[in-house]
């Protein structure tokens, strides 16, 4: 659990289009790294190539390394499937299976990796990912009832839930609260601090307050013009990122003069 | 209201009023109709015993030719439309599709010849080598015919003509399942397969069962490909690969229709009622099964 990533020199192309040029970072395990920076920049396309769901676009395609203690997961000999069954992903708006139970839908990850499992494990693993989701106490009467019956940010703790319950190495989340109000932001805000502990977490937000909340470290990506590829500016500690940002740019976006 | 807007909700609601209206006349037609036949005495009904001995056969016979039609036709179209949204490549399946929605407009009496012509001699050989292996069970105990115009063709034709509305009401809603959904399943570790199993096929199930049911209520009122098809003996019979068959409700009105006269026509008639019954219970079942897991549907909320 909680693994560091290293990318380098990593160029994320839909097509013929450069989306995302050459980046290079290093992320530490068991910290938040927030992604910031104006739409269009990249940084989700980034997100989704660190669990290679980039890839299943049409032609989309990606070059360069990312390495998750060391192994690198772009490797020939990598199964995409099994990379995305050790690196959750949390979506930008809450999606548990609208077919499936809560139960179902928490036990959904564990039941694609180890087939075989005894009722009472998969319970006890269902409860401790609830909990540690911090959704137990209000489900945990209804949990063969549908979870597209929850409120949206029950939903989206139903979500971490799910991916946790299979104990990944690294959680990426994908703008998690831009669906919510402020009280279920402020609830999964929360829940991404207490996580830290467990999981290596990658977020993507549009809220710079958020990012300065939650993360330690935080990644600027910009465009240098219309039409030109996304880049990643500055990385560094996020106090310091808010504070004195190295880059023009970066500190013109935190101040909120564009973006 | 304005003057448009009450000509329109005038116009509406009476659309609705016709559907309704017209329903209610087919239905008082066939009752009034199939009357004389259910209270005339057993003996002057065609066959001298009797409407319900008279319909019966033919019910079943209509019922297990499209139940077979349907058993064939359901779990390929389910197939078919899979492979259009999620295997073929993106300029195949729009070929596909495009070709499957073409062979639901091809007129019945064209399947109907091209069974008797091409599928029932085609098969005479197979017929005769299920009678040989498998003729222990009832399905198939012959003795097989050697014109190949049995139920098993008769039910094949059937399955190709439904194949098609089955195929293209599922393709729909398998082309709707959210990406919000299957990408979910799929980062969570699930192959493209594992993926379906989870998102696509739950989320067509309501689909599934509807475009079956269509596909049913085409099966069960078809006449041409059966009556062309199908060589009939009367009686009640399972044997699918015999020569000897029961008739189907449809196909017996438009074969006898033309040569009855008196308490005929109204037996016939009697048996059009039946027909009408039985699709109206597929529909309310299909109805009933699709609510039960509302819930679970996958329905916007």
């Amino acid at each position: 659990m909680a693994k560091r990533i290293d990318v380098a020199d990593l160029n994320i192309y839909y097509g013929e289009t450069l989306a995302v040029q050459d980046v290079s970072m290093s992320i530490e395990p068991r910290s938040v790294t927030a992604l910031i920076g104006p739409s269009g920049c990249g940084k989700s396309t980034f997100l989704r190539s660190l669990n290679r769901m980039h890839e299943l676009i049409p032609k989309a395609r990606v070059a360069g390394k990312v390495m998750v203690d060391g192994q690198d997961l772009y490797a020939p000999d990598v199964d995409p499937v099994a990379v995305r069954s050790q690196i959750g992903m949390v979506f930008q708006r809450p999606n548990p299976f609208p077919t499936m139970s809560i139960y179902d839908n928490v036990a959904a990850g564990i039941k694609l990796n180890a087939k075989r499992m005894r009722t009472s494990e998969l319970d006890e693993i269902v409860e401790r990912s609830l909990r540690q989701a911090n959704l137990w106490d209000e489900v945990k009467d209804r949990l063969d009832k549908p979870g597209t019956g929850l409120s949206g940010g029950q939903q989206q703790r139903l979500c971490i839930a799910r991916a946790i319950a299979v104990r990944p190495d690294v959680l990426l989340m994908d703008e998690p609260c831009s669906a919510l109000d402020p009280i279920s932001t402020q609830k999964i805000e929360d829940l991404i601090t207490e996580l830290k502990a467990d999981y290596t977490i990658v977020i993507v937000t549009h809220n710079m307050q958020q990012a300065a909340r939650v993360s330690d470290t935080t990644a600027f990506f910009n465009l240098r013009g219309i039409g030109q590829p996304g880049q990643l500016v500055e990385i560094g500690d996020t106090a310091t990122i808010f504070s004195a940002p190295a880059n023009k740019a970066t500190e013109d976006y935190i101040s909120g003069r564009f973006g | 209201m304005r003057t448009g807007d009450q000509i329109f909700a005038g116009l509406s609601t009476g659309s609705g009023v016709l559907i309704l209206a017209i329903l209610a006349g087919v239905a008082a037609f066939l009752v009034v109709e199939a009357w004389p036949a259910v209270v005339a005495p057993a003996d002057e009904v065609p066959g001298g015993a009797g409407v319900t001995v008279y319909i019966w056969p033919l019910l079943f016979g209509t019922l297990l030719s499209a139940a077979l039609a349907l058993l064939i036709a359901a779990p390929l179209a389910v197939a078919i439309a899979l492979f259009i949204t999620h295997y073929a490549p993106r300029r195949l399946a729009h070929g596909l599709g495009y070709v499957v929605d073409l062979l639901a407009a091809v007129p019945s009496i064209v399947y109907g010849l091209w069974g008797i012509a091409v599928l029932a001699p085609a098969t005479v050989d197979a017929g005769a080598w299920l009678y040989e292996n498998l003729g222990w069970i009832p399905l198939f105990a012959g003795p097989p015919s050697s014109t190949g115009r049995t139920m098993l063709v008769a039910a094949l034709v059937l399955a190709v003509m439904v194949l098609p509305i089955i195929t293209a009401v599922v393709r729909e809603a398998f082309l709707q399942t959210p990406r919000l959904y299957e990408e979910a399943a799929l980062a969570l570790g699930a192959t493209h397969w594992e993926m379906i199993k989870m998102t696509v096929l739950p989320f067509g199930r309501s689909a599934i069962i509807g475009a079956s049911m269509l596909g049913l209520g085409r099966a069960l009122g078809e006449t041409m490909a059966v009556a062309m098809v199908l060589s009939v003996s009367g009686g009640v019979s399972i044997n699918l690969i015999s020569r000897s068959n029961p008739s189907t409700i449809a196909a017996t009105i438009a074969l006898d229709f033309p040569e009855s006269t008196g308490i005929a026509v109204n037996t016939l008639i009697a048996a059009g009622l039946v027909l009408f019954a039985v699709t109206f219970v597929v529909n309310m079942l299909a109805r009933v099964v699709i609510n039960r897991r509302r819930d679970f549907s996958g329905a916007d909320r």
